[in-house]
């Protein structure tokens, strides 16, 4: 076992550390560091640009996208050469946020079902920064369920082949910010759940398109709701056969449990230095047997993910696909957190429900942890989805039985029975 | 990078899980519950045969002198069948303290016999209830001899030496503390069996009048070693819960598959299927955080005293509840002296306080941590 590079994988790093060396944005580089929990981040200019600014960047270098073929705008890199290249980027990958749900969701479902034409058109102008994409997925009544969405799609009835699209999404983020979304839709409500899918791609200023942020339980806005009241999609912008919408959704939730080495942060150095600092009358907080036990719980889950993540990255490494070991991330880092912010405030004593960054002991950081947390165990699969796929996938337990998956979808029960 | 076991060591595993399949099944772990024997000692003749008890002594003493790496694979599989042998006893303590510490002469002496079997050898440290402190050790070494009792004592009532940790300043402080080798079979040792949550494991009271002792390592420089070896034994003592958390989990998971309730397997009820992905999880973490300690411990990484310390945590808290749950799955039958859940249950709780209670190696990971941060 070692933590060293082969000679290739040397080489390439020396190369990426240069050119970064000589390109990054290094005056924001202060701003990304001290960035997290819906705090902080870029200030000192509109973030936007700089991240589109950054982006671009990397494109012309040949460093947007490594992992995608060149010709849809990628850099033609190996899965570790990838790695190598986000443990180098290292705070400016922060940057790179608003492109995340486009360059992880969309653009590898396009790849997988687009047209020839599209592909070459659509990927190299998202590898580039210049458009945005976001993911038209969940709906108010259907979430964990999502085959059970209700968003329609019917053939316009003027000849055209163009779809008109009805309904409503929510949770998507970005959507303000977007170019373009990939909506699945329901085309046919008379068969089963499953079958009556089909996924678009949509242009997100088409007329009929309405975004409106949520405020959410924290009392910020990264989501969104988009509504559609006869918004036209032409045919050529189907991915996938009509009714095949719900195998299309599967590349885009494949590839959003596909990345690797980008461990999710948990809280504990933050927690671990606040120990540390925090002076009781016994001394440092860090002094209490109590607080010990709990940091070294948070160490060893916080040490298991990063090293989970570097058995994945080993595997890469050796041209294998990575073992299911790393769905664990989000499970485990979701609930870390929001344990561990609370317990922050414990240790804060009365004092540790102020919000305000200049009166608080970290800057507020684990208040706005604390009021943000609840969503990480929900957005992107919840915790009980989590375990499902972990008991199914991995441990090869039964699936739910499904009381709606054979009936067909109009006739499906919409609210419980007092 | 290479966060993996290499090829020969899989193969070694292979190997390994072979010989215990044929050597150690449930019904050997069960003869040594029921007190037929204190150990498997045909089981632990086999493991000498196939060069496992000196995986990691050099070949001028009779070992393989093969890595720590291959020594953690055979662990881990040991681990999975509770093997009811004093491998972690007479491996990962007593030859460690020999080739840590061991002169040349005592090396010559005790590591051709360890490697063959012929003599099993344990560490005594423990004085009864309470975290074990310099100042807690009362058993006083002078002029060559030992008087004191220790209790508990892995192997004692087996072994044929013990490294004695023993008085010899009059301080509360560590340098106070040096070791001895103790020949169990000598005059002035009384030792007696005692009973234990884990049956499958001996453990015995050591009574020492006056034994001969003889020094190991340099005077006052007990309680640093007693460190050091400790830090390797977590390590490996964490492959051997790694390996018993993912058995346990495999019992839970088949026996999910295959109990009917209420007309389906209860593997498919949800309250079942998330206890058995939790389970996953503290499992998947803990072999992650037992390969950075395997890391640390082959390639004499400075980090090694942090990644000891994560590991035994880390493996002492999965398998304590794979163990648990994996008997909460099973439901009453879980409860039955005929599955062989408890014995994942009792031998779990047992390795949890072989070197240490939890909270001990908590306090251990914080300081390690504090250590590195200040570095």
């Amino acid at each position: 076992m070692n933590f060293d590079d082969t000679p290739q994988e040397a080489a390439f790093r020396a190369t990426v550390r240069t050119w970064l060396d000589a390109n990054a944005p290094k005056h924001l580089e202060a701003q990304l560091r001290t960035a997290g929990f819906a705090s902080g981040g870029v200030t000192s200019e509109d973030p936007m640009a700089a991240a589109r600014a950054w982006q671009k960047k990397k494109y012309d270098a040949g460093y947007a996208c490594l992992h995608w073929p060149k010709e849809y705008g990628g850099g033609g890199f190996s899965p570790i050469e990838r790695v190598i290249w986000g443990q180098e980027e290292g705070p400016y990958a922060a940057l790179g946020g608003l492109f995340t749900i486009g360059h992880g969701m969309c653009c590898p479902t396009l790849m997988a079902w687009a047209s020839e034409d599209q592909k070459r058109d659509l990927l190299p102008q998202a590898a580039a920064g210049e458009q945005v994409w976001c993911q038209l997925f969940s709906e108010p009544a259907s979430g964990s369920d999502l085959a059970g969405l209700r968003t329609r799609a019917e053939p316009a009835n003027d000849g055209s082949g163009d779809w008109i699209i009805n309904g409503q999404k929510i949770w998507t983020s970005g959507a303000q910010h977007s170019d373009w979304g990939l909506l699945i839709t329901r085309t046919d409500p008379g068969v089963a759940k499953h079958k009556g899918l089909t996924m678009f791609f949509l242009d997100m200023r088409s007329p009929g398109v309405e975004v409106r942020p949520i405020k959410q339980a924290n009392g910020q806005s990264g989501f969104n709701e988009v509504y559609f009241t006869d918004v036209r999609i032409p045919d050529a912008q189907r991915l996938g056969a009509v009714g095949q919408g719900w195998e299309v959704s599967l590349t885009t939730l494949m590839n959003e449990r596909l990345s690797i080495g980008s461990g999710m942060p948990t809280g504990f150095p933050e927690l671990f230095d606040l120990a540390c600092r925090l002076e009781t009358p016994d001394g440092p907080a860090i002094n209490d047997r109590n607080v010990r036990s709990k940091l070294a719980t948070w160490a060893v889950r916080t040490s298991g993910l990063k090293y989970t993540g570097m058995r994945a990255i080993s595997a890469l490494s050796r041209g294998e696909t990575p073992g299911p070991e790393n769905s664990i991330g989000k499970l485990v880092a979701g609930a870390t957190m929001q344990d561990i912010a609370a317990f922050a405030l414990d240790l804060q004593g009365e004092a540790g429900i102020l919000v305000d960054p200049e009166v608080t002991a970290a800057n507020g950081r684990f208040q706005a942890m604390l009021l943000r947390s609840p969503a990480t165990r929900i957005e992107g699969g919840s915790d009980e989805i989590l375990r499902n796929i972990i008991a199914e996938r991995v441990l090869g337990l039964p699936g739910d039985i499904r009381v709606d998956k054979t009936v067909p979808f109009n006739q499906i029960p919409t609210s419980g029975k007092r | 990078m290479n966060f993996e076991f290499s090829e020969e060591q899989a193969q070694m595993r292979t190997e390994a899980r072979r010989f215990l399949e044929a050597k150690c099944p449930p019904k050997a772990v069960r003869a040594v519950l029921e007190g037929k024997a204190p150990f498997d000692r045909a089981l632990w003749q086999g493991l000498a045969e196939m060069g496992f008890l000196g995986i990691a002594i050099p070949e001028e003493f009779g070992g393989l002198g093969a890595g720590y790496l291959e020594l953690c694979v055979v662990a881990e599989e040991l681990g999975r069948v509770i093997a009811p042998v004093p491998f972690s006893s007479s491996v990962f303590l007593a030859t460690e303290f020999l080739l840590m510490a061991g002169s040349p002469a005592q090396k010559a002496a005790w590591l051709p016999k360890l490697v063959a079997g012929e003599a099993i050898g344990t560490f005594a440290f423990a004085e009864g209830t309470g975290t074990t402190t310099p100042r807690s050790i009362k058993t006083q070494a002078a002029g060559g001899t030992l008087s004191g009792v220790k209790l508990p004592v892995a192997d004692g009532d087996i072994a044929d030496f013990a490294i004695v940790a023993a008085r010899t300043g009059s301080g509360s402080d560590e340098r106070a503390i040096s070791l001895f080798i103790v020949d169990l079979n000598a005059a002035g040792v009384t030792r007696e069996s005692v009973a234990t949550i884990d049956p499958t494991r001996s453990h015995a009271k050591l009574t020492f009048n006056g034994a001969a002792a003889e020094p190991l390592g340099t005077a006052g420089e007990g309680w640093a070693t007693i460190q050091a070896v400790y830090d390797r034994a977590a390590v490996l003592t964490a492959f051997e819960q790694v390996g018993g958390a993912d058995r346990a989990l495999e019992m839970a998971r088949d026996y999910a598959l295959e109990r009917m309730a209420f007309g389906r397997p209860i593997g498919s009820f949800q309250a079942i299927k998330h206890m058995l992905a939790d389970m996953y999880v503290s499992a998947t973490l803990a072999r992650s955080n037992s390969y950075y300690g395997a890391w640390a411990l082959s390639t004499g990484a400075a980090e090694l005293p942090e990644a000891a310390a994560t590991a035994r945590v880390s493996a002492t808290q999965a398998f304590q509840h794979c163990a648990k749950n994996d008997i909460q799955v099973h439901g009453g039958m879980g409860f039955t002296w005929e599955f062989d859940c408890h014995l994942y249950y009792r031998r779990a709780n047992l390795l949890a306080l072989n070197l240490g209670s939890l909270s001990q190696w908590e306090d251990k990971l914080i300081d390690r941590l504090q250590t590195k941060n200040a570095a």
